[in-house]
């Protein structure tokens, strides 16, 4: 087994992974719903940070040859269940005030919400499972494979990670405002 | 007891967070996760209170196939984010039982609102093959479009269900 398969591996990004959520403020409920209220915007910041500093490692890791993004597993695009999943994530998400990862952070700093959203989540998962026959077809529709923004915008990779960075400091500039102005 | 230091600067958070996930990428070949731990355990659960019912359900089957779902990858990483969650917390002073929740409900009602949420994420996230994790930040980096379409479906839904949800928060 490769490192990478690992159960040590696994153990260790899991282990940066909560370490770096808790640290952010994101095991707690409170900071995470005030996203939604306009109130608190550490999600945004904390998500949009790290998906330019991951976005922009892959991509320039990639381009001087450090690293071969075609081993990089990209999820697969399956719009419309994922688009409607999203939708109803959002309620739950609004709902519970966390989120899978960052419930398991709630828990693990002694929070009971988060033992509760996280035993809700099993509970959902497995019924939603033995559901999984009468969602099946949907859950398989709009198959588009690996399909990525370039390719839809038909605008080269480099072009594409520059919008998302310029969206991502525009983001940060609105929230700034709006946390000054509540 | 020394007293909660505050959190961290969000983006300096996020930086960190993003540099994991790109270890991630790198080392492992994938991005982060966290409802795929949940995922594999509902199929352990199903597997061991009736084999056939897992192997016949093609969701369940799915999560079989790669061996033994309590030693998955993805378990075995959110195990890892329990530990640094706790480890973080407890190095800060954080650490502390107690129910986060809004000023006008209770303690009870906290609960049952954490868990019901929690069961609707859960369908959500087997529709979306992911969560705010594994789709959002890291298909999100990958620039996957299905990642983009749920991560702005998640928030769109999410403001537009607040002002509802408001006596749970203000």
């Amino acid at each position: 087994m490769s490192f990478a398969d690992s159960p040590l591996a696994a153990f260790l990004i899991g282990t940066a992974f909560g370490f770096a959520l808790e640290r952010a403020g994101l095991g707690d409920a409170r900071k995470l719903a005030g996203q939604f209220y306009l109130k608190d915007f550490t999600v945004l910041k904390v998500m949009f940070s790290a998906i330019v500093t991951a976005m922009l490692g892959a991509f320039w890791l990639g381009r001087v040859g450090l690293i071969d993004l075609a081993a990089i597993h990209v999820p697969e695009t399956f719009l419309a269940p994922q688009a409607v999943g999203g939708l109803i994530f959002g309620v739950g998400f609004v709902v519970s005030g966390l989120c899978p990862g960052t419930s398991c952070v709630a828990a693990a700093s002694g929070r009971l919400d988060g033992l509760a959203a996280m035993l809700g989540l099993l509970a959902g998962v497995l019924i939603t499972g033995l559901a999984f026959p009468l969602l099946e077809d949907f859950y398989r529709s709009t198959d588009r494979g690996v399909f990525t923004l370039p390719e839809m915008l038909g605008l080269p990779y480099g072009v594409v990670v520059t919008l998302v960075v310029a969206m991502a400091l525009a983001a940060f500039r609105l929230a700034e405002t709006l946390e000054r102005r509540s | 007891m020394k007293t909660a230091q505050p959190y961290a600067n969000p983006y300096v958070a996020g930086v960190c967070l993003g540099l994991v996930l790109l270890g991630a990428f790198v080392v492992a070949g994938q991005g982060l996760g966290a409802s795929g731990a949940f995922a594999n355990v509902a199929t352990g659960l199903v597997d061991a209170a009736s084999p056939r019912t897992a192997e016949r359900n093609d969701y369940f089957a799915s999560y079989l196939s790669g061996g033994a779902p309590w030693t998955a990858w993805m378990v075995v990483e959110i195990v890892g984010v329990i530990a640094g969650g706790a480890l973080s917390a407890f190095l800060a002073g954080r650490m502390r039982v107690e129910i986060a929740r809004g000023p006008g409900i209770g303690d009870r009602s906290r609960l049952a609102y954490a868990a019901g949420g929690g069961a609707i994420m859960g369908f959500g996230a087997v529709l979306a093959r992911g969560c705010t994790s594994g789709q959002a930040l890291s298909g999100g980096a990958l620039l996957s479009v299905g990642s983009w379409a749920f991560m702005l479906a998640a928030f769109a839904a999410g403001f537009i269900a607040a002002p509802l949800a408001r006596k749970l928060w203000r």
